[in-house]
């Protein structure tokens, strides 16, 4: 083996492996570092001051709100998305270019940017003028405040994440569906089973691999979400559509706290790190069943 | 069904019909679907609110220049990967499979503050280097490199093929679906993508047409919703008329590249 072709594997990974290590694992660990610390960007010193950061971020009552937020949001979106669409793509797992034609019209809002999204929903959701108030008022309900009330702002952006997910998730479990081989379903009508019960205890354990795939991508999803926010709430009113992403934004562009801003980020970096590992154990179990 | 369908095409519906309105039409219930009088005058508001050329133009130098850097770092990367034995290579791709999960949402405050010690703030390359290369990239490509039979290699080489001429001659060929689907899926994230221009540029140099698109409510104020959603059509129209004519590769890019 010439010394070429022992160094030629490194030379291949190289490229790829310093972008990884310039924007990736350098800044995973400067946050880390930095979080440690009391620095405005301005100024060239840094204080160190140990864990006081995360001391503080955890007794700012405004903190404490955003992770509230994040899990609240969080917990609906998926909730909401993972059981809409799995009805979805019981009811659409079939072939025939209507059901095709649904498919893509779910599916549409997948590719298209959150800022239109967000726009789009901040014009329906109007108070005065928004189509949703006319709407539930076709059917003899009053207006909704929708973005401007703290009851229903965090809720509001659910449904739009929810509206943009629902046909990713529907088509995933459509592929997870027509995985499971037809003959169990032959062997469950032979049986007699209602179809609650094949459900129940054919389709439903067939597709737990599917199910988790999506709750955790959704979770680790939902936990970053931040162009909505931005764009139709601004973290408000009073603070009550606020989350990790976007607090750790105004901290330290806003506020240029960088290094409570940075605590901040690694809070978010443990909780997306939980799933992450998560994600990772299953992966590895599914690379097993193939 | 039919219900279902309006329920996901109605949004988009909206926002065309408003586009075409006058404002106080905009204010009429129950609304008229389909304008009155068509106001194509708000498009040329939109466009006149900021400058879009420059905004399209920056969006495509970033979008391409991401996706040609990815292609250029992704296949050795995953050629190593999926066919050489060496040193450090579990260690290395366990690297690789960790920044699989690390989203920019996560690490955009060091990495912004990186850029701004290098000087490349409001420049393209801040938005294009960050994104250079893609673990999820490696990973999938490498998975078609290992299907492509060794005996195959064995007879490229008993030809006396150089290593870069299999890569491009036989490997990427082979491989051309799943690069496809890559290419989609890169591309339309990156053409899409408002936080990270957001969060890199603080004037309009580099900035992107979804950011673009956002100013104009700065410049038209928020109740202007005509002229918005003729902002919006612009940024919304060339995917929607890609996806109506793509759909059926579109949606199995995206679910294939998500489940596996």
């Amino acid at each position: 083996m010439t010394t070429w072709e022992k160094l030629r594997p490194y030379a291949m990974v190289a490229p790829a492996i310093t972008v990884f290590s310039l924007f990736f694992i350098y800044p995973i660990l400067y946050m880390i570092y930095l979080s440690m610390y009391n620095w405005n960007f301005v100024s060239p010193v840094k204080h160190f001051v140990g864990f006081d950061n995360f001391v503080d971020l955890f007794h700012e009552k405004e903190f404490l709100q955003v992770i509230a937020n994040s899990t609240a949001y969080t917990i609906l979106t998926v909730t909401f998305t993972i059981v809409l669409s799995l009805l979805l793509a019981l009811w659409l797992n079939r072939s025939g270019w209507f059901y095709g034609f649904v498919q893509g019209a779910i599916f549409s809002p997948h590719i298209v940017s959150l800022v239109s999204i967000a726009m789009i929903w901040s014009w329906l959701m109007d108070p005065e003028y928004g189509l949703l108030n006319w709407i539930i008022g076709l059917f003899g309900f009053g207006k909704l405040a929708w973005l401007a009330s703290q009851k229903t702002a965090l809720v509001s952006l659910v449904i739009v994440a929810v509206w943009k997910g629902l046909g990713y998730n529907t088509l995933v479990f459509i592929a997870g569906l027509q995985s499971i081989p037809k003959d169990i379903y032959e062997a469950a009508s032979l049986d007699r089973s209602s179809p609650w019960t094949t459900f129940a205890k054919l389709i439903l354990p067939m597709l737990s691999p599917t199910i988790f795939f999506l709750v955790i991508i959704n979770m680790i999803g939902s936990f970053q979400v931040f162009e909505t926010i931005a764009i139709m709430t601004q973290g408000g009113p009073v603070n009550a559509t606020n989350t990790l992403v976007y607090y750790i934004y105004e901290y330290g562009f806003r506020f240029f706290k960088i290094g409570y801003a940075s605590a901040a980020g690694v809070v978010l970096l443990f909780i997306v790190g939980i799933l992450t590992i998560l994600y990772f154990k299953l992966l590895s179990k599914r690379v097993h069943y193939q | 069904m039919l219900l279902l369908v309006l329920i996901f095409a109605m949004p988009f519906a909206w926002m065309l019909s408003t586009s075409l309105k006058t404002l106080p039409e905009t204010m009429i219930f129950p609304p008229n679907w389909i304008p009155k009088h068509f106001v194509w005058n708000n498009f040329a508001r939109a466009w006149g609110s900021g400058p879009f050329l420059h905004f399209i133009t920056n969006s495509i130098i970033v979008s391409i220049g991401i996706l040609v850097m990815q292609m250029m770092t992704i296949i050795p990367a995953a050629y190593a990967f999926a066919r050489y034995k060496f040193k450090g290579s579990g260690f290395l791709f366990g690297m690789v499979m960790i920044t699989l999960m690390i989203p920019s949402q996560l690490i955009f405050l060091p990495v912004y503050l990186q850029l701004s010690a290098w000087k490349l703030l409001n420049t393209h390359l801040a938005l294009i280097l960050p994104f250079a290369s893609s673990a999820f990239g490696i990973f999938l490509l490498r998975q078609s490199f290992k299907q492509v039979p060794e005996e195959l290699l064995e007879a490229a080489r008993l030809d006396s093929a150089k290593e870069w001429q299999i890569i491009l001659r036989l490997m990427v060929p082979m491989a051309k679906p799943v690069l496809a689907t890559f290419a989609l899926f890169s591309f339309i994230a990156h053409w899409n993508d408002y936080f990270w221009p957001l969060v890199m540029t603080t004037d309009e140099t580099a900035r992107t047409l979804p950011l673009g698109i956002a100013r104009i409510r700065q410049e038209e104020g928020v109740a202007n919703w005509n002229v918005l959603m003729a902002g919006n059509m612009i940024l919304v129209t060339p995917i929607l008329i890609v996806f109506f004519f793509a759909q059926r590769q579109i949606i199995r890019a995206f679910v294939y590249t998500g489940v596996k």
